[in-house]
């Protein structure tokens, strides 16, 4: 279903009911993580929660920097922030900012900035406009451009990796094994000239094949496997171990952010498209969720990786591939898992004492062997540091 | 008795020839000189402390590890009063396969050039219009020096587009590979040594496979013997690192022994160890001590020097360099990202005099030719191109994999000479080597008789002569048909036994692991499809099961 039949199936209006034994693929607000702002805000005001409660979680270094929720770009709302950001923007003149509006997908309308006067135009009109109601469409989010990626054969790659959550209450999400990564066509550079240049910035598909370079054999695309194999052999298998740890920390943090505003509709599983930026300093940075993932496929690997992606997505939403009931507990077992593994347990995790994580290196099948099981809460701090 | 006695003297005199001209020497030279320094070196017992000193310090290991590497690429040896062509190959016919062999692939580069009008090497006057040179005038190392080379504005533009070389080449649509793996095995399949007359009668001996030659090739006890380190009982990476296996079993041991190799810096003991596979994390520099790889500032100034060699002076194989790269690592799932890299290694690879000097034990001779009139006269001669290495199709695969370990291009580089000088130029000689090309075609041929008779018998019958199909791998290394890290392991084990026979072996228990589907096809085309796609395969649990496994 898509997201616009969604937004019809269950809004108020219609009064349309899901009966039981209808299962769709969106959560009714699902916008909460998947659109930009709102990711931002939920995600800030969960790091202000935990700050309150004044759990280790929150933790801030000398700098005022969280040490562990730290994983989103600095990024403010325009038109609303717009003051705070100009704040922010001459603190460090010399940084790149990017603009994306809100409700866009597939790198459409974004740009990147080095001068207020770039986005004074902009703001100026809304000013003037600012007795009328401003229409979310018109909605950007302004990030701090990460502008060290890592680079690997000189260009800038990010990675896709695909999420599904069965439910939000209690937490229950399958990490895809077969992540890609997606890689410009052109080597990158921060230089001034080419900020105008997206096939040096963007690693959208739907940009990069544009681009003159782009070849439909590979794609551009390199598995996750791939890289875990180029980083354990230039860089030593402790920090890549770390990176792909921390990877799968911001990915459960971002979802625990949302859970609490998150319509836990029993009717509902959703598989998002994470994307994830690495920079050169192995920290993996969050730069979006989507919620329509694209399931086109732009090479023969590719469309052999979205088959099973469905295929395992659906094995594990609806079990047995029988008539569906809402009312099952959503507890598939473990043979169907196929490429998933489980991210995240939280009735597993709870009902262990204390606060378990369950993660497993990817590309390996979850075992009792395999797992390594780590006491979250306090003491997981020492780990993840 | 006596003779092995000499004949070792002998070893050692050459080598200690070898390595008074190199770097360590002087190294080890300015060490001994300072070391006087030291109070516990006393005159009386100058000799025996010095040689403590070195010990303590480190530099007898470095010195261990330089002889081990001479000796790991020395020739066996011969008779002294062997002429030096021995020394390359010491059957005739082969010689003489090999020289045919080179003066087509010569042949074949002429005239590609004469069709395309393009000289063998450019210089270009500022000034002036250009005066190509035309074939009888190859550049050498030395010539090119006193040629004007590429216009200057030239050498700006490739300076500045040195690290991304991919993204703006020159029309290469007219320009093909000098040849292609099959061409030379249609070379190799016509081989025939002159005073073999196995009389014309077909007995249950008569060799089926295309390969008509009598080598001495190892059979599955002797492999059993030579890989004993890839048995059942013993730990193997690659294997005994999969998910159901916990890692206190055999893994982590492993990789404590690994770091405590890299430790010790001990070249002959990192090769017993990668007979087990490499940890990843330690694969790049257990390589590069074997292959006695260390990275000084002269060995990074050579590799600079080279590249200043290419931003000067345009040669026509770049352009088969460049064709080669886009034909084929450029669409490689794995490889697409290093594309630059391949450029810049092989590039400078084809400049590379030090090169030539592998020829002393190679086959193959590098092609020579004469400055146009002065035509025999030695003084006159230049190799073309100046590493005497002309490229084939699917050159550049031999580069890929090792570009997942090394990201620093001179280190890069050096490894990839090494790797080449020590293996891979057997992968496309003509010789009797036991893991040249011919031996490795006769193992796989071999061993697939003599253990699958059924199925080499059904597929000659249909016309899919089984090394057909497996040449292809065997040439590359499998570099592009296995997946990385599969390869990766596969490599460590021709750096740990010394040996490209594991090829061979592999080859055949691709073949005997997809028995059963090949038993059912009918065409080359149909076996072409069962084994086109070998990227799901585990290197490890095949080989093994296939030597240690199978019931013979």
């Amino acid at each position: 279903m898509s997201v616009q039949t969604i937004r019809n199936v269950f809004s108020v209006e219609t009064g349309y009911r899901l009966s039981d034994d209808q299962i769709v693929n969106h959560f009714p607000n699902h916008y909460e993580l998947t659109r930009k702002d709102l990711m931002v805000k939920n995600i800030k005001r969960y790091r202000k929660e935990l700050e309150k409660e004044g759990s280790p979680l929150a933790e801030k270094d000398e700098s005022g920097k969280y040490l562990y929720l730290d994983f989103v770009p600095v990024t403010y709302m325009l038109p609303a922030d717009y003051n705070l950001f100009v704040e922010e923007f001459r603190k460090s003149p010399s940084s790149t900012w990017i603009m994306k509006p809100c409700g866009k997908a597939q790198g459409k309308g974004i740009f990147l900035i080095n001068k207020l006067s770039q986005i004074k135009k902009w703001s100026r009109d809304s000013k003037t406009s600012s007795f009328m109601t401003q229409s979310t469409k018109e909605a950007y989010v302004i990030s701090l451009y990460i502008n060290n990626p890592l680079l690997i054969g000189g260009r800038k790659f990010d990675l896709r990796l695909y999420v599904l959550v069965s439910t939000y209450r209690p937490l229950r999400c399958y990490m895809y094994k077969l992540g890609f990564c997606r890689f410009c066509t052109v080597k990158y550079t921060p230089s001034t000239s080419e900020l105008d240049n997206m096939f040096v910035h963007l690693t959208n598909v739907a940009i990069q094949k544009h681009g003159e370079d782009y070849n439909h054999i590979h794609g551009g695309k390199w598995t996750v496997n791939n890289l875990r194999l180029y980083l354990e052999s230039t860089r030593g298998k402790e920090v890549t171990s770390k990176l792909f740890d921390e990877i799968h920390w911001i990915i459960v943090q971002s979802l625990k952010a949302v859970a609490p505003v998150m319509n836990n509709d029993k009717h509902c599983f959703e598989c998002y498209g994470y994307d994830i930026i690495i920079d050169d300093k192995l920290k993996p940075w969050l730069i979006e969720v989507n919620a329509s993932p694209s399931l086109t496929s732009s090479t023969a690997n590719d469309r052999i990786l979205k088959y099973n992606l469905i295929n395992d997505t659906l094995n594990i939403a609806v079990p047995n591939g029988e008539i569906p009931d809402c009312k099952w507990n959503k507890s598939p077992p473990k043979e169907v898992l196929g490429n998933y593994e489980i991210l995240y347990d939280e009735e597993l995790a709870q009902g262990d004492g204390a606060d378990r994580e369950l993660r497993s290196r990817p590309g390996q099948s979850l075992g009792p062997k395999g797992s390594r099981l780590r006491d979250a809460g306090r003491t997981v701090l020492t780990t993840w540091k | 008795m006596l003779q092995e006695e000499s004949d070792l003297s002998l070893i050692i005199a050459q080598i200690v020839q070898k390595l008074k001209g190199s770097n360590l020497y002087a190294q080890l030279e300015r060490q001994a000189w300072a070391s006087l320094q030291r109070p516990e070196i006393k005159l009386e017992s100058l000799k025996e402390d010095i040689k403590e000193f070195f010990k303590i310090s480190g530099w007898e290991k470095k010195l261990q590890n330089a002889v081990y590497s001479e000796l790991s690429v020395f020739p066996l040896p011969s008779h002294p009063a062997a002429p030096p062509e021995h020394l390359k190959e010491p059957l005739v016919y082969m010689r003489k396969a090999q020289g045919s062999w080179e003066k087509r692939i010569l042949k074949s580069l002429n005239s590609m050039c004469t069709e395309l009008s393009i000289p063998l090497a450019r210089k270009e006057d500022d000034a002036t219009d250009s005066q190509s040179h035309s074939l009888g005038q190859p550049p050498c190392d030395a010539f090119l020096r006193l040629l004007d080379g590429r216009p200057v504005g030239e050498q700006k533009e490739l300076l500045n587009k040195w690290n991304e070389m991919g993204t703006d080449e020159p029309d290469l649509s007219l320009f093909r590979p000098v040849y292609a793996p099959k061409d030379f095995l249609e070379v190799l399949i016509n081989l025939r040594n002159p005073n073999y007359e196995n009389g014309d009668s077909l007995s249950f001996r008569t060799h089926l496979g295309l390969i008509q030659v009598p080598l001495k090739v190892k059979d599955i006890p002797e492999l059993k013997e030579f890989f004993v380190e890839l048995g059942l009982t013993t730990g193997q990476l690659g294997i005994d690192d999969s998910t159901q296996v916990p890692p206190e079993l055999f893994e982590n041991e492993h990789v404590r022994i690994g770091q405590k190799v890299l430790t010790e810096q001990d070249s002959a003991a990192a090769q017993q160890y990668v007979r087990q596979g490499s940890p990843t994390a330690l694969r790049a520099e257990l390589w590069a001590l074997i292959l006695n790889i260390s990275s000084h500032p002269e060995d990074i100034l050579y590799y600079e020097q080279l590249k200043t060699n290419v931003i000067q002076h345009d040669l026509l194989v770049d352009s088969l360099i460049y064709k080669d790269v886009k034909l084929t690592a450029s669409n490689d799932d794995y490889y697409f990202v290093f594309e630059d890299y391949l450029y810049q290694v092989l590039l400078c690879f084809s400049r590379d005099t030090s090169v030539l000097s592998h020829f002393a034990y190679n086959s193959a001779s590098p092609p020579k030719s004469y400055i146009r009139g002065k035509l025999g006269l030695e003084e006159y001669a230049v190799f073309y191109p100046p590493n005497g290495v002309i490229p084939f199709h699917g050159f550049s695969m031999y580069v890929a994999p090792l570009c997942f370990l090394y990201h620093e291009p001179s280190k890069l580089y050096q490894i990839f000479r090494e790797m080449y000088v020590r293996f891979f130029f057997r992968l496309h000689s003509i010789s009797s080597h036991p893991s040249g090309i011919v031996s490795l075609c006769l193992l796989f041929e071999t061993l697939l008789q003599t253990y699958l008779p059924q199925l080499f018998y059904h597929l000659r019958e249909i016309g899919a002569q089984p090394l057909r199909i497996s040449f292809k791998w065997m040439v590359r290394a499998f570099s592009g048909y296995l997946a990385t890290d599969q390869l990766l392991l596969l490599w460590d084990r021709i750096l740990g036994y010394n040996s490209l026979e594991i090829l061979a072996v592999l080859a055949a228990a691709v073949f005997a692991f997809r028995a059963v589907n090949l038993m059912e096809v009918t065409s080359l085309a149909a076996a072409e499809a069962v084994l086109a796609d070998l990227s799901t395969l585990k290197v490890m649990p095949l080989l093994q099961i296939f030597l240690f496994a199978t019931v013979t």
